[in-house]
């Protein structure tokens, strides 16, 4: 069986606004141990925040996001943190991976406009003293993001009653 | 004279009622917002990679039939399984028999076992086909009450009791639907001897084996010392893999019995669908590599949800046994003063929620309703508020 702290991560993974006494039941806990373990991961940084997963493309918001391949040069002592931490403060960052292979940093990148974004990537991005390359591509369609399918025939296929 | 079919039905099919669970069916289908918690499959779908088996298999061109007893391959995954998980030692050349379903599994059981007139004892509450299954196979079903105060196990005492001169066989169906019931090693052992001592074949139908949620795991009767030679086991894929459609079981008997049901499998069925036997392998080869993986998160969500539904049945003040096994909680409502039929037409009716009358598994399931918790949480939550206010009201 998994260890408490892993079915609380998962049931809240799945559904973040499970109850404190919900949550205790599923996993046969008491209801003060489960906020006690739950403190416990928020203080340590396993559980950063409680956020929906949103399909923005169903509202109505402008938005245009891309991935951004980034070769930098690494700082001695610092390596690629610092460069990082310079790229990740942008807002227009959404995420910021190191990668192995032939770019360094790879950027998810989201702005209102095209024009927008293209203004991130030539005034603010490159212009960085240790950035020494840059490949943006645009984002076209999200499928499925963070284990969640964003459109597809989901539903349950299942008769209504069966024996 | 007027052309009337039924004169030349066979009349003992004909006299076998439809099963009780259609009638919700019926109405739920309709009823848009309705909540069903009557679904006996689970809500998982077919882990990837094992419906990825079949499909790799249908570009490849396995479209032909395969031996009558199933692949070979499979069949020396399905020893190894059943060696690896219940300490079962079956020989897969002879027997081990690739079934279209668990349910075809209980077919011919019955089928090779009974001569007219035979009795099979069936423990009650339980699976519907049962008793059916019986009387098309020319035999007589006996029915053996099981108690919500026994746990809904069924007793040697009982077993004992119904035991007559024709008395042939007996079912085994744990962990049971509807109730959830399951069977610890002590009580099989005890079981164990009333079969012996008076001669029963057993079949035991172990299809939730894998939804067992106790430390110790499922006991098959058929690994006490003893019962090997008399027993048959029914298992299949449907519900530890998530692959009811697929239609893919197995049977495994000693050669003598195996041989007789190849034989009925051969004329009537030839052999299980390919591309189901293709995937099934694939599922217990993973399987056998990652330590189950597939059917340990589906354990555990299914255990996450199990502990949430007996605790609101009692919080709604009503009786709920804890199931140990399967994915159904069978909680007693007698004290609402409804019939079961009563209290799951009147929920459906007021509040949307599909439940199955116990009644549809037998005279003794009165005064319960099985709930099916293979439904996501979300929807489980809704639908046990919308009952807690439905019993608050009565």
């Amino acid at each position: 069986m998994e260890s408490l702290q892993m079915q609380l991560l998962h049931l809240l993974q799945e559904d973040c606004r499970l109850p404190l006494e919900k949550l205790a039941v599923m996993t046969n806990a008491t209801v003060e141990t489960v906020a006690t373990v739950i403190d416990d991961m928020e203080r340590n940084g396993i559980i950063l925040r409680y956020a929906p997963v949103i399909n923005w493309d169903k509202t109505d918001r402008e938005r245009v996001e891309a991935m951004i391949e980034v070769r930098v040069t690494p700082q001695r002592d610092q390596g690629f943190d610092a460069i990082a931490e310079r790229i990740y403060r942008f807002d227009e960052v959404k995420s910021v991976y190191l990668m192995s292979g032939a770019y360094d940093l790879l950027l998810l990148v989201e702005a209102h406009t095209l024009k927008e974004l293209a203004f991130f990537v030539s005034t603010k991005l490159s212009t960085l003293e240790t950035v020494t390359g840059t490949a943006t591509h645009f984002v076209l369609k999200r499928y499925k993001s963070d284990g969640v399918i964003f459109e597809g025939n989901d539903g349950d296929k299942r008769l209504v009653v069966t024996a | 004279m007027s052309f009337e079919p039924s004169r030349y039905l066979n009349q003992t099919i004909l006299e076998v009622p439809k099963s009780g669970i259609r009638k919700f069916f019926d109405v739920a289908a309709t009823m848009p917002g309705a909540i069903s918690l009557g679904v006996g499959e689970p809500d998982f779908v077919t882990p990837y990679h094992i419906r990825n088996a079949a499909i790799n298999s249908l570009l490849d061109g396995e479209t032909a039939y395969t031996s009558n007893w199933g692949m070979l391959s499979l069949r020396e995954e399905i020893a190894r399984y059943m060696q690896d998980r219940y300490h079962l030692t079956y020989d897969p050349k002879k027997e081990i028999l690739v079934t279209v379903g668990a349910s075809e599994g209980i077919d011919l059981s019955l089928r090779v076992l009974m001569n007219p007139g035979d009795e099979v004892l069936i423990p009650e509450p339980s699976y519907v086909s049962y008793a059916p299954g019986v009387i098309f196979a020319g035999g007589v079903p006996v029915p053996v009450p099981t108690s919500e105060q026994n746990g809904f196990a069924l007793m040697p005492e009982a077993l004992a009791a119904a035991v007559t001169p024709r008395t042939k066989a007996v079912i085994l169906p744990y962990p049971n639907n509807p109730t959830g019931a399951v069977l610890d090693r002590p009580l099989l052992e005890r079981l164990r001897d009333v079969f012996v001592e008076n001669d029963l074949i057993v079949i035991s139908d172990e299809i939730y084996s894998e939804l067992t949620y106790t430390e110790e795991g499922h006991t098959s009767i058929a690994s006490l010392p003893g019962m090997h030679e008399r027993t048959i086991v029914l298992n299949g894929f449907s519900k530890a893999f998530a692959m009811t459609g697929w239609r893919m079981g197995y049977l495994c008997a000693p050669a003598a019995f195996a041989d007789v049901m190849c034989k009925i499998h051969q004329y009537t069925i030839l052999c299980a669908p390919r591309q189901g036997q293709v995937a099934a392998e694939e599922a217990l080869r993973q399987g056998r590599e990652d330590g189950y993986a597939d059917v340990l998160s589906m354990r555990e969500s299914y255990n996450q949800r199990r502990r949430l539904m007996v605790q609101s049945f009692r919080d709604m003040g009503l009786s709920c046994f804890e199931p140990l096994g399967a994915f159904y909680v069978f909680p007693g409502i007698q004290k609402t003063g409804l019939s079961s039929e009563d209290f799951c037409q009147r929920l459906l009716r007021e509040k949307k929620v599909v439940t199955v009358p116990g009644t549809a598994f037998g005279a003794s399931g009165e005064g319960y309703i099985r709930c099916s918790y293979a439904t996501g949480i979300a929807k489980l939550t809704e639908a046990l508020d919308r009952m807690a206010d439905f019993v608050a009201s009565l």
